[in-house]
């Protein structure tokens, strides 16, 4: 196996991952661990899930060239459309492939976290399909700034249990599903919406996201004659959208990989979500990585506009991939993220998720060339930002 | 003799061991709580490392854990405190791993045992890690390992975990965080029966929701001991010099 991929039987990529858990949820993640290959690799799940991604999600999303970006940044810009998915974002890839896994194992309750609500409408989406009950936590903070999303949430059926400790964001939002979970075992599976928290997760969220950088080896091998880009790009909160962009480029080792994580006002200013540039070793929900701590231990707060990259861990994989040096992070600001927003919605007519603006505003870090190909991942719409995005429409009138 | 070794051959039954948060309600109240529960009743005392994120706790200890940190406690003025206090009963420390990973774990083991402390839990630590890069550590220092197990346990793993342990196992009273305050009942006493008929090397006393005389006197009907945490830190008084804790044990104890 390869040990950049995927992690060892113990869920470590390198020193990084593992199960940190309470004894008290022993038996479920030992359920998960000893399960979820032979679930995800058999012909039944296989043939379901890919059935559901194609007729329901709406997949392949398209892999689009970005013209007027093209034109700006004097490269090719591909965007590869996650927003164009059933409810907007990259999420629902892990939602259907893991309410499925939870049917499997006999589970008749689904929990989940979320940030800025894609995963919670993902998880509530796939469960009114397939006849869960559902429960989101989310912390308060969130549940203001994506309001919509919690509208959806309650349209579809779910239960919104407002998190209210700590910053009252994903961290906290994280924290109570993971507590609810210790406190009903038996009959409820809890879908991680990143590649966080303890092994199995980051590797079963990891596989079940492969599917966009699946996509893209076919896509562009249709488009431009080469099956690989020069350069992929994606934001990373937990990393999900990245691994899955990411993944099948692992091996190919002339393909830059690209995360963007959230700077928030400035990484040195103590208002940042920048746990690659920020952090430095420790555990968060169960895992080893890296995360914002202070020199005691303590998990600090973290700061990001954007409620989906406002948490102060990430995942193992991406732990790894940073002090190998196997992908380049770029910390982005918000207000960088928010021109990005802006400039993607005036060139192109596509407003992003506040989330992938961050990977937008990689281009003004780096050059490419005019004969290079970069795939930016959009991971998701922007929707639910519409409220943020016009506080700030003065700032950025004249972006274009 | 390990002061756990001690206290079990002298005593094998109706154990009390309190749970409190150091740090709470002040800053400095760590060596008087200390005192007042070694005069008070407690066998054994646990104490708690404050923790940002305390994933295996409930509202009570959320609490007490984040006003604690907010007051600026940290693990070197609680070994402080502990030295500073006047308590002859045995100190076991529980807390959450990365605390104890950023203070370096061998300095930890060996500043805790100079402050007094005779045992660990940490109920994030798995056993696989323990045994792989700190069993030989905690033997260095003579610091006892206490592993957690839940009625979700096989057998065959808490037979695994009591074999790890020293001084006592600690089993949690059903699935749950701490301080969920259930009355206990049928369930309680199969798990507690399941635990007698493994016939463990190790004592057994059960924590989490155990919160006045009767969930107490159910627990010692049926185990070595017990351990009250939540329900002594939300009647934790600020107000009175003796924080209230004479009178609360007296009501625990029914003495
Ligand atoms: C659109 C979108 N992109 C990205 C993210 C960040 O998550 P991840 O890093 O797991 O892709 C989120 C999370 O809420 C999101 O909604």
């Amino acid at each position: 196996m390869n040990p950049l991929y995927y992690p060892d039987n113990q869920g470590f990529y390198g020193d990084f991952g593992g199960a940190f858990i309470p004894e008290m949820l022993y038996p479920n993640i030992h359920e998960l661990q000893e399960n979820y290959l032979s679930i995800l690799e058999s012909k039944e799940f296989v043939e379901q899930y890919s059935k559901l991604l194609t007729d329901y999600v709406g997949r392949p999303t398209p892999l689009y060239l970005a013209k007027n970006l093209s034109e700006r940044y004097h490269t090719n810009v591909w965007l590869k459309r996650e927003d164009l998915a059933h409810t907007g974002s990259h999420k629902i890839n892990n939602t259907v492939g893991q309410v499925l896994l939870a049917k499997k194992l006999g589970k008749n309750r689904i929990i989940a976290e979320t940030g800025a609500g894609q995963h919670g409408v993902a998880t509530a989406t796939v469960c009114a399909l397939m006849n869960m009950e559902c429960i989101v936590f989310m912390g308060e903070t969130d549940m203001k700034r994506q309001a919509p999303n919690v509208a959806r949430m309650k349209m579809l059926g779910a239960e919104v249990q407002p998190a209210t400790s700590g910053s009252k964001t994903l961290k906290d939002a994280t924290n109570e599903a993971i507590r609810y979970w210790i406190n009903h075992p038996n009959d409820t599976h809890y879908i991680i919406g990143s590649v966080v928290g303890p092994h199995p997760y980051p590797d079963l969220v990891a596989r079940l996201q492969s599917i966009i950088s699946k996509e893209i080896t076919v896509q562009l091998l249709g488009l431009t004659g080469r099956s690989s880009p020069d350069a992929v790009i994606a934001c990373v909160g937990g990393g999900s959208n990245a691994a899955g962009a990411f993944f099948h480029f692992l091996k190919t080792p002339d393909v830059l990989l690209i995360g963007a994580e959230a700077a928030g006002e400035g990484v040195n200013t103590g208002r940042t979500a920048a746990s690659l540039h920020q952090g430095s070793r420790g555990i968060i929900h169960g895992s080893m990585t890296m995360l914002m701590q202070d020199k005691n231990g303590q998990i600090t707060e973290p700061h990001s506009i954007s409620a989906g990259l406002d948490y102060p861990g990430i995942g193992p994989l991406h732990a790894q991939l940073f002090v190998t040096g196997k992908a380049k992070y770029y910390p982005i600001t918000d207000n960088e993220a928010l021109k990005a927003a802006f400039l993607l919605s005036r060139l192109e007519g596509i407003i992003p998720a506040l989330e992938s603006a961050h990977a937008l505003a990689v281009l003004d870090h780096i050059h490419f060339d005019p004969g290079q190909h970069v795939v930016i991942n959009l991971s998701g719409r922007g929707d639910k930002d519409l409220s943020t995005f016009l506080q700030n429409l003065d700032n950025y009138a004249s972006v274009r | 003799m390990h002061p756990l070794d001690k206290l079990f051959k002298t005593k094998e039954k109706e154990i009390l061991s309190i749970y409190f948060t150091a740090g709470y309600p002040t800053r400095e109240s760590t060596a008087r709580i200390l005192e007042l529960l070694g005069r008070h009743g407690a066998d054994l005392i646990e104490v708690g490392l404050p923790f940002s994120d305390p994933l295996a706790d409930g509202p009570v200890i959320q609490h007490s854990s984040q006003v604690a940190l907010s007051q600026g406690i940290t693990i070197s003025e609680i070994f402080d405190q502990m030295k500073s206090a006047n308590v002859h009963k045995p100190l076991v420390l529980m807390g959450y791993l990365n605390p104890v990973l950023q203070y370096g774990f061998e300095d930890f083991l060996f500043d805790a045992a100079a402050a007094g402390a005779c045992a660990l839990i940490l109920p994030d630590l798995p056993a696989e890690v323990f045994v792989a890069n700190y069993k030989s550590l905690y033997e260095k220092y003579n610091i006892y390992p206490v592993f957690l197990i839940s009625p979700q346990t096989s057998d065959e793993r808490i037979h695994m975990l009591d074999s790890l342990s020293r001084g006592f196992l600690y089993a949690v009273s059903s699935s749950s965080t701490t301080g969920k305050a259930e009355r206990f009942g049928e369930s309680q006493k199969l798990w507690f029966d399941r635990l007698k008929a493994l016939k463990l090397k190790n004592p057994v006393l059960a924590g989490f929701g155990i919160h006045n005389h009767n969930t107490l006197r159910f627990v010692f009907d049926h185990l070595p001991g017990a351990v009250v945490g939540s329900a002594f830190i939300k009647n934790l008084d600020p107000e009175q010099n003796d924080y209230g804790i004479p009178g609360f044990m007296k009501q625990l104890l029914n003495t």
